[in-house]
């Protein structure tokens, strides 16, 4: 086991690599963000890390096993960076991988339509290691934009194997562990390029780059660390030190090299700050040359290409026409907003039109098999209360919940992705980022959001992508306020029967839709006051500087989305739904079972709390549906309609408008309707996620308020709509 | 040749950075994109209420808070 722990303030970050033998080979995956790093991953390894097209997926490190020629390659998918100049925490992290001999070699993968930035990243690796592969990905995507790129040159000049791939097809990757192969049994001689940085900085740091070459005996280049000492980067001098186990700098010898460098340095009118400034220029030139030797130039002055260095001097063309042409319509002054809740209302109005027939096809089946299960009970003679228990109690819900839930995910979960895979999250961004300014919070906060829709834990765990520990915080604290797949379906279903009518055509569901994005857009707005009113008090402080990629758009692979997001997304949650479900449709089956004194124990809870509840609109019934929906807010619908069922007569619920008239008869009017939609997009977030933030934050005291937030917001809701409309008396 | 800070770049305008102005950590980070003195930048697209833009440095596309991107002197 090879264990790196980086104590970075209160987090500590641990990257530990679980060898199944001591032969097996450690491979760490370097990259810019979003160069297609978890694709090779994936396809290598058989494993199924998320994916997408936008900067910042890979927030943690993930391990996986490729075998090749019977050796075991353990690939570590590093989280992408722009340099490993470490200014921030994953930046550290992949340095000191890669540095201390957690790797025993590095691939660097790079996007090939935006070469030139990408072997910035690579020079940086090849400064600190000589086993380095570089894998050159999205060829598939560059064919498109014409842009071709010589590999051959680009091997002869970088001195280290390089391999064109296309991850998401496949192409390329035997050669890419091939030759990674090589460069780990040594067949392959690296002849890395050296930066070669300006005379006056080459001549003073010699001596010290010497001396540390000599004591350090090759496991970390001298020059590399000369130069890293001299700018005064103290916190990898600092793990330079825990690593050797000595402090290397400190020793006499080095000391008097390192202060007469110094002095050299300083003759020159060079400090720390300018020479960080111009071995960071250095590094970006060489990517330059390089890149300038490798991809063709249409002519001395081409402004029109697009593809050529030199084309990329007309902004019109800079990352091919196509795509600023598409940006110009959907970031647009007039139209990006307006697109974006088209977008919405689009995709919410296919999940509803598309889930209505299938829901209600599931429910019929579902119901069908509760009969015979029934039936079967009788005929076997079991006990009253064992088929209550197990059919009416934990069969019910479950059939409610897989019925009500499984298709809208279905058909919600590939739409979203197709947008993430073609790079509309990032435009969603870049649109919305003056809100986020506003709030003072960070615009990737809108990217977690995103994340929420599918499951608020995601978007949680997902907010690692933003640096500042504050907005971090912010955006853990209001994830919350955008409704999750789980509390999709209960909003629609009371949107189809208290406002738009349940017959389920076309008009019925465009509305639906409509409906349905405005609560969501209320979601964001209150996001965004959250945020804001955090950033005012307990969390105090300015926004800090975000840098947003647009990446170029690429075609989604339609087939491979479909299956993606059905078998690893919906079939998932579902799976976590149905484990919550079971178990809750006992609890409630014997809270409406037992009995205290004269009721059950669930019209007695319900009657505590009824009081309360119809202060916010609610009753106590549907309060209590959120309380023991805790687990999960798919199974809150199902209890509501439990426990209406096991108060009054029992009714055949295949279909909504008998599930309208079983509310009606329980007092809900379209004010109980608005109430329960507010509270259900107001209230704590479910156990997993609580969990979820708890681990994330640190600490308990986060989690409580990511509680406390929501549900105060959603009670004054509640409270203000209903005292309003009862004003007014409706 | 006219100075100016990288905000005042209009859409579709190109420009030679000369130094970057801003807080060291800050600086680190827009030099890590390729934000380097000589670097050709382009003004490629403001975002709907403008405080955000995007721009061409190195053949990628970047956007960048105008609090940023006001400390980039540039030549045009």
């Amino acid at each position: 086991m090879i264990g790196i722990v980086l104590v970075n303030n209160s987090n500590p970050e641990v990257l530990e690599i679980i060898k199944g033998s001591p032969s097996d080979r450690v491979i760490a995956l370097a990259g810019n963000p979003n160069v297609g790093k978890s694709t090779v991953f994936n396809n290598l390894t058989g494993m199924r890390q998320h994916t997408g097209n936008w900067p910042g997926k890979t927030v943690a490190s993930a391990q996986g096993v490729h075998n090749h020629n019977g050796n075991d390659y353990i690939l570590v998918d590093l989280p992408g960076t722009y340099s490993i100049m470490a200014h921030s925490a994953e930046e550290e992290i992949a340095r000191d991988f890669i540095l201390f001999g957690g790797a025993d070699a590095t691939i660097v993968v790079c996007d090939a339509t935006v070469l030139e930035r990408n072997l910035n990243l690579v020079l940086q690796v090849m400064e600190i290691t000589k086993n380095v592969i570089v894998c050159v990905n999205l060829l598939d995507e560059a064919r498109k934009k014409n842009i071709e790129i010589d590999l051959a040159a680009l091997e002869e000049e970088l001195g280290v194997p390089v391999v064109g791939t296309s991850a998401r097809s496949g192409e390329g990757l035997t050669e890419l562990i091939e030759r990674t192969e090589e460069v780990y049994s040594e067949t392959y001689i690296a002849t890395p390029k050296k930066i070669e940085y300006e005379d006056d900085i080459t001549d003073s740091i010699k001596a010290l780059a010497d001396k540390l070459d000599q004591k350090l005996e090759g496991e970390v280049s001298g020059t590399w660390l000369a130069l890293r000492a001299l700018e005064g980067d103290e916190l990898l001098c600092n793990n330079v030190h825990k690593y050797l186990g000595r402090n290397i700098m400190e020793e006499t010898d080095v000391k008097s090299v390192l202060i007469e460098a110094r002095r050299k340095l300083k003759l020159h009118g060079i400090s720390g700050d300018i020479l960080k400034d111009m071995v960071v220029s250095r590094i970006v030139y060489t990517a330059q040359e390089v890149a300038e030797i490798v991809t063709p130039r249409c002519g001395a002055d081409c402004v029109g290409c697009g593809t050529c260095a030199l084309g990329n001097k007309n902004p019109d063309m800079v990352g091919g026409s196509r795509d600023r042409k598409l940006d110009r319509i959907l970031t647009s002054k007039k139209f990006g907003i307006p697109i974006m809740f088209a977008l919405l209302c689009g995709a919410l109005w296919i999940t509803i039109a598309g889930a209505n027939y299938p829901s209600e096809m599931l429910a019929d089946f579902l119901f069908w098999i509760q009969d015979h299960l029934t039936a079967l009970f009788m005929r076997l003679g079991s006990p009253d209360w064992l088929h209550g228990l197990l059919v009416l109690g934990v069969y019910r819900v479950l059939a409610w919940v897989v019925a009500v839930m499984l298709p809208p995910m279905a058909i919600f979960f590939p739409i979203f992705t197709m947008l993430e895979d073609f790079g509309y999250l990032p435009r969603v961004a870049f649109n919305l980022d003056h809100h986020f300014k506003k709030a003072k919070a960070c615009g990737k906060q809108a990217l977690t959001m995103c994340m929420g829709f599918g499951c608020n834990c995601a978007g949680v765990i997902g907010c690692r992508i933003i640096d500042s520990p504050r907005e971090r915080l912010i955006a853990i604290l209001t994830n919350n306020f955008v409704p999750c797949n789980g509390r999709f379906p209960t909003l629609i279903a009371i949107i189809s029967m208290f406002f738009v009518g349940v017959a389920g055509g076309l008009v019925d569901s465009l509305l639906s839709a409509l409906v349905l994005a405005a609560i969501i857009v209320l979601g964001i707005f209150l996001t965004f006051r959250a945020s804001h009113f955090l950033s005012v008090t307990i969390l105090k402080g300015e926004s800090s500087f975000f840098a947003l990629e647009l990446p170029p758009y690429r075609s989604p692979q339609v087939g491979k989305v479909i299956v993606r997001s059905i078998l690893d997304r919906t079939l998932r949650v579902l799976g976590r739904a149905v484990a919550i479900a079971a178990p809750a449709g006992l609890v409630i089956w014997i809270f409406a079972n037992v009995s205290v004194g004269e009721t059950t124990l669930l019209s007695f809870s319900a009657s505590l709390l009824d009081p309360f509840a119809r202060l916010l609109g609610l009753d106590g019934v549907i309060l209590l549906a959120f309380i023991l929906g805790f687990p999960a807010n798919e199974i809150v619908f199902p209890i509501i309609i439990m426990s209406y069922i096991s108060s009054g007569t029992i009714l055949e619920l295949d279909n909504l408008t008998e599930l309208k008239t079983l509310l009606v008869a329980n007092g809900w009017t379209w004010v109980t309707a608005v109430s329960t939609m507010l509270f259900c997009l107001c209230h704590w977030p479910c156990s997993t996620a609580c969990l979820t933030i708890k681990k994330e934050s640190g600490s308990y005291k986060w989690m409580g308020l990511s509680i406390l937030i929501p549900t105060v917001v959603g009670v004054v809701l509640c409270f203000a709509f209903t005292s309003t409309v009862r004003l007014f008396g409706f | 040749m006219t100075y100016k800070n990288l905000t005042d770049l209009q859409e579709g305008e190109r420009a030679k950075v000369l130094s970057l102005t801003n807080a060291s950590s800050i600086k680190r980070r827009l030099q890590d994109l390729g934000l380097v003195e000589g670097t050709q930048v382009n003004c490629i697209q403001k975002s709907p209420q403008g405080d955000m833009v995007a721009y061409g440095i190195r053949g990628a596309i970047i956007a960048l808070r105008a609090e940023d991107a006001v400390g980039v002197l540039v030549a045009s």
